[in-house]
C-alpha cells in the first residue's frame, strides 16, 4: 500500500510539475499575476508529493519491504537500521528521487524566501524550475521507477553494495546532490534573466547566495566522497582522477568561476553576459556528471546499474536544457552591453584572470575526462588518461591561479596600483621564498613542484593575512581601534580571507601526502616486525568478529617509536555474506603531522592461513586536506551570513551608475 | 563578433553531445581492453621450463603445431597474483572435468616461489614457460596478471580473458570460446 501512495504522488508530482512549466509564463505573457503566483502554490504542492514519494521509499527500506524490487536488491534485514535509511538513496532510483526531492526543495526555498524578487522574474524562474523537475519526474517514472513490484517477494535482500555501507558514504550523495542541484536554480535564474534580455547588480546579488549556498554543500559532499575513499579502499589515495570524481569537480570550478564573476556583476555592472553563461554551464556541468554516472559510458569505479535506454532519456534532457539554454544565450547575450569600464590592473582585471583560469581548468579536466571516448570515436583505439595528464595540465593552472589569489584581493576596483600591492607584499613574498628553500633543503631530491606548491601555498596564506592586516590597520592604529575594526569587517569578508586560507591549507596536504607518503606492503604472520616513517609496527595477530551483516577479520598492530608506545591500530577486512563481497575497513592514526594508515587483506587461500598482505602508508600532512576544506566551506557558510544578504533591496554603490531596478 | 562568440558554447555543446550519444551505443563495452592478437596468430615467444620443474617449457611452435583436433588455453599466472589463486581452482576444474588442454605462462615470477605455489595447489599444466623478464607478456601484449586466452587448433588466438575466470559469467565466455575454437578446428580438417 505504503509503496502505491509513493508511486501515486509521484504521478501526481509530474502532473503538478508540468502545470508549474506553463502557466507562470502564461501568467508574464498576459500579466495575469495570479497565474504568476501560482507558481508559489505549485511548488508547495510539488514538494509535498515528492517528499511523500521520498518518505514511502524511505518507510519501505525501513520495514524491509522485500516486494518492492528497489529495496529487495539494495537492502537486507540484518542490515543496522542506519544503512537502511541511507539505501534509500544507494541505488540508481532511489538516488533519483533524492535527486528530485532536492530540486524541488530548492523550487521551494525560491518561493518563499525570494519575497523581494521582481514577480515576474521569479515566476520566470519557478517555472524553468518545474521544467527541470518535469524531465527528471518523468524519466524516473517511465524509466526508473523506485517503487516496481516484485512477485514472488524473496526472503531477503540482496544487501546494499558493503561499500556503501558507511557513515562517511551515507552522507556523501545527499551532501553532493544538494550541491549538483543547488546549481539548477542558479540555472534558472539565468534562463529566466535570458527569457526577460535583461541583467543587472541586482539579478547578480539574488544569484549570489544561491551561488554559495549550493557550492559550499557541493564542497562538502566532494570531501565526504574524498575523505570516504581514502579511509574505506584502502588505497591510502583521496583523488584518483577517476571520471565519476572529475564530474563532481567540474561544477565545483565553474561554481567558483561564477560567485567570482558575480561579484563584478553585482557590484560593477559588468561581466554579465559571462557570468550568465557560467551560471548555464556550471548546472549543464552537473547534468553531464548525472548522465556520465547513470549511462555507463566511461569506466570508472563508480557507476550505478548500466542501462542504454536510460542514458538516452537522460542524453535527450540534456539536449533540452542545455541546447535549449545555449542557443536561448546565443541569441541573447550579444544584446547585454557591459556595464563599467576597468584599467587592466585592478579587481575586475584580477577576477577576470581567476575566471578565465578557473574555466581554462574546468575545460582541462572535461577535456581529459571525456578524451577516452573522443578518441575511441575517432580513432577506435581505447586508453585511459590518469595522473599523469592532470599533473602537467590542471596542476600549473592552479599553481598560476595561487600566485594571483595572493594579489588579487588587495587591489582595489577600477584602477589599482600594483606596485604598491607588490610593496605591501615583499615580505610574504621572502618568506614564501624561504618556505620554499627549507622544503628543498630538507628534501633535497624531493619533486620541484612540491617546492614550489609549498612556496606558493606559503604566499597564499601570507597574502590573506597581509589583506586582512591591512583592512583592520594592524600595526598603523592603537590595537583597540584596530580590534574595532576587525569586528566590523563584514562577514562575506570573513567568508573571503577564510575561504581563501583554506585552499593554502588544502595545499598542504595536496603536497604533503601526494610528495612525501610512504608505503609498504608485506605479507606478515604474526610475528613480523616492520618500519615506516620512524615507526616501528609489530604485527600481533588476526581475530574473527562478528558484525550484524558481516563477518570481520580484525588485524592488530602494536606501533611503536623508539621503543615507547605509540598506539595500536585494528584495521579490518569485513565479509558481506549476503551481498557476496568484502570492505576493507582501514586503521588510521591520525595527527597534524600526518597519518599512520594501516590496511589488511586476508589470506590468499585457505591453505596459507596466517599470511596476511598488510599495507602500511605514512601520508604526511593529509589532515590538513580535511581542515582546509573545512575553512572553505566555512568561508562560503561566512559569506552567506552577511547582513548584506539577508537584507531586503540592494544598497546603492558609491559608483554612478543607474541604480538597481528592484521592482516591476 | 560577439555574436559569433556567443554561438561558441551550443556549437562546443552540440558536438560534445554528438559523442556522447555514440557512446550510448549499446554494443560498445568501455570497460572492454581490445586485443590485437584476436584472430591472429600467436605471437612468437619461446620460453624455458620453470627451473627445477619437470613440466616441459612453452615456445608458439607448441601452440602452432597444434594436431588440430583440440584447443588450447593459455594462462598468464604468477604466484604472487592473489586473483590466481582462485582462479587456479577453476582451472584445474575445467581439466579434470571438461578435459581442457591447459598451458601455463609463469609470469616474472621467481622459479622457488612458482614450485612451491604449485605444490602447494597442484599442476594442472601440460606445459609452463618461465617467463622471467616479461618478455613474452609484451609479445602476448597483457595489462595485468591473470590473463587467458584461448588457441585453436591451427594456431589462432581466439579469446582473450582480462582478470581471474571466477564466476558463472567468466566460466560460460570461457566455455563459449573454447567451443568456437573447436568449430574452427573441425572447419579447417573437413
Amino acid at each position: 500500500m505504503i509503496p502505491e501512495i509513493g508511486q501515486f504522488a509521484l504521478a501526481l508530482a509530474l502532473a503538478v510539475a508540468l502545470v508549474q512549466s506553463v502557466l507562470p509564463l502564461m501568467g508574464t505573457a498576459r500579466n495575469n499575476v495570479i497565474w504568476m503566483r501560482s507558481a508559489t502554490a505549485t511548488s508547495v504542492l510539488l514538494t509535498v508529493l515528492v517528499a511523500i514519494a521520498f518518505g514511502a521509499l524511505m518507510w519501505s527500506f525501513v520495514v524491509s519491504d522485500f516486494t518492492v524490487v528497489n529495496v529487495a536488491s539494495n537492502s537486507h534485514s540484518l542490515k543496522p537500521m542506519l544503512f537502511k535509511v541511507a539505501a534509500t538513496w544507494g541505488s540508481h532510483e532511489g538516488s533519483l528521487l533524492l535527486w528530485v526531492l532536492i530540486l524541488v526543495i530548492f523550487g521551494l526555498g525560491v518561493s518563499l524566501l525570494a519575497q523581494n524578487i521582481p514577480l515576474k522574474l521569479k515566476a520566470r524562474t519557478l517555472a524553468v524550475q518545474a521544467w527541470i523537475s518535469a524531465g527528471f519526474l518523468s524519466f524516473m517514472l517511465f524509466t526508473s521507477n523506485p517503487f516496481d513490484r516484485v512477485f514472488p517477494a524473496p526472503l531477503d535482500g540482496q544487501d546494499l553494495n558493503p561499500l556503501l555501507q558507511d557513515v562517511g558514504l551515507a552522507m556523501h550523495p545527499p551532501f553532493l546532490y544538494l550541491g549538483y542541484v543547488g546549481f539548477s536554480i542558479v540555472f534558472s535564474f539565468a534562463v529566466a534573466a535570458l527569457i526577460e534580455g535583461r541583467v543587472d547588480p541586482a539579478w547578480a546579488r539574488w544569484v549570489r547566495p544561491w551561488t554559495l549556498a549550493a557550492w559550499v554543500f557541493l564542497t562538502l559532499g566532494i570531501v565526504l566522497g574524498s575523505w570516504w575513499a581514502y579511509y574505506e579502499l584502502g588505497w591510502g589515495g583521496w583523488w584518483f582522477w577517476d571520471p565519476v570524481e572529475n564530474v563532481s569537480f567540474m561544477p565545483w570550478l565553474a561554481g567558483t568561476a561564477l560567485f567570482h564573476s558575480a561579484i563584478v556583476t553585482e557590484k560593477r555592472d559588468s561581466f554579465k553576459s559571462w557570468t550568465i553563461l557560467l551560471a548555464v554551464l556550471t548546472f549543464s556541468l552537473s547534468l553531464l556528471g548525472t548522465f556520465v554516472v547513470r549511462s555507463g559510458l566511461l569506466t570508472s569505479v563508480h557507476a550505478f546499474s548500466v542501462d542504454p535506454e536510460r542514458g538516452i532519456y537522460i542524453l535527450a534532457l540534456l539536449a533540452i536544457a542545455i541546447g535549449g539554454s545555449l542557443t536561448l544565450f546565443a541569441v541573447r547575450a550579444p544584446q547585454m552591453e557591459g556595464g563599467g569600464l576597468f584599467a587592466p590592473i585592478s579587481r575586475e582585471a584580477g577576477l577576470l584572470i581567476n575566471n578565465l583560469l578557473l574555466a581554462t581548468a574546468t575545460a582541462t579536466v572535461l577535456f581529459g575526462t571525456l578524451y577516452p571516448l573522443l578518441l575511441e570515436a575517432v580513432t577506435g583505439e581505447k586508453i585511459s588518461v590518469g595522473p599523469p595528464y592532470y599533473n602537467v595540465s590542471f596542476v600549473p593552472i592552479m599553481l598560476v591561479l595561487v600566485l594571483v589569489m595572493g594579489i588579487g584581493p588587495l587591489l582595489s576596483w577600477k584602477r589599482a596600483d600594483l606596485r604598491g600591492v607588490l610593496d605591501r607584499l615583499k615580505w610574504v613574498a621572502g618568506l614564501s621564498l624561504l618556505a620554499a628553500l627549507a622544503v628543498w633543503y630538507l628534501d633535497t631530491g624531493g619533486p620541484a613542484l612540491a617546492v614550489l606548491s609549498i612556496g606558493l601555498a606559503a604566499w597564499l596564506l601570507g597574502a590573506v593575512l597581509t589583506e586582512w592586516a591591512g583592512r583592520i590597520r594592524l600595526g598603523e592604529v592603537p590595537l583597540a581601534e584596530s580590534m574595532r575594526r576587525a569586528r566590523n569587517l563584514p562577514r562575506a569578508h570573513y567568508g573571503m580571507v577564510v575561504a581563501h586560507a583554506g585552499l593554502a591549507v588544502c595545499m598542504i596536504g595536496f603536497v604533503g601526502s601526494s610528495a612525501w607518503k610512504s608505503e609498504v606492503v608485506v605479507f606478515a604472520e604474526p610475528g613480523t616486525e616492520l618500519e615506516i616513517a620512524g615507526f616501528d609496527v609489530r604485527f600481533e595477530g588476526v581475530e574473527d568478529l562478528r558484525g550484524p551483516n558481516y563477518l570481520s577479520r580484525m588485524g592488530t598492530l602494536t606501533v611503536t617509536r623508539n621503543g615507547s608506545y605509540v598506539t595500536t591500530l585494528r584495521p579490518e577486512r569485513r565479509a558481506y555474506p549476503v551481498a557476496g563481497s568484502s570492505t576493507t575497513e582501514s586503521a588510521i592514526r591520525t595527527t597534524l603531522a600526518g597519518d599512520l594508515y594501516a590496511s589488511i587483506q586476508e589470506p590468499a587461500s585457505e591453505d596459507e592461513q596466517g599470511r596476511w598482505t598488510l599495507r602500511i602508508l605514512y601520508e604526511p600532512l593529509v589532515v590538513w586536506i580535511w581542515i582546509g576544506s573545512g575553512l572553505l566551506a566555512l568561508g562560503g557558510v561566512l559569506s552567506l551570513s552577511d547582513r548584506r544578504l539577508r537584507v531586503g533591496a540592494p544598497r546603492k554603490r558609491t559608483r554612478p551608475a543607474p541604480a538597481p531596478v528592484v521592482a516591476e | 563578433m560577439k555574436r559569433i562568440l556567443a554561438f561558441l558554447p551550443i556549437v562546443i555543446a552540440v558536438i560534445l553531445g554528438g559523442f556522447l550519444l555514440w557512446g550510448l551505443n549499446p554494443d560498445r563495452d568501455p570497460n572492454e581492453i581490445p586485443s590485437v592478437l584476436i584472430s591472429q596468430p600467436v605471437p612468437a615467444f619461446d620460453l624455458p621450463p620453470v627451473e627445477g620443474l619437470d613440466t616441459p617449457g612453452l615456445s608458439s611452435a607448441d601452440l602452432a603445431e597444434n594436431d588440430g583436433s583440440a584447443p588450447i588455453v593459455v594462462n598468464v599466472f604468477a604466484s604472487w597474483c592473489v586473483p590466481c589463486r582462485a582462479e587456479h581452482a577453476v582451472l584445474t576444474r575445467m581439466v579434470r572435468e571438461d578435459g581442457i588442454r591447459l598451458m601455463g605462462i609463469n609470469y616474472k615470477d621467481k622459479p622457488q616461489d612458482a614450485r612451491n605455489w604449485l605444490a602447494d595447489l597442484g599442476n594442472p599444466y601440460e606445459r609452463i614457460g618461465s617467463d622471467l623478464d616479461g618478455r613474452a607478456g609484451i609479445e602476448w601484449g597483457i595489462s595485468g596478471v591473470p590473463e587467458t586466452f584461448v588457441i585453436d587448433g591451427a594456431g589462432t588466438v581466439v579469446f582473450r580473458f582480462v582478470g581471474p575466470v571466477l564466476g558463472d559469467e567468466a566460466i560460460g565466455k570461457l566455455r563459449t570460446a573454447l567451443e568456437q575454437a573447436r568449430q574452427n578446428g573441425a572447419g579447417e580438417t573437413s
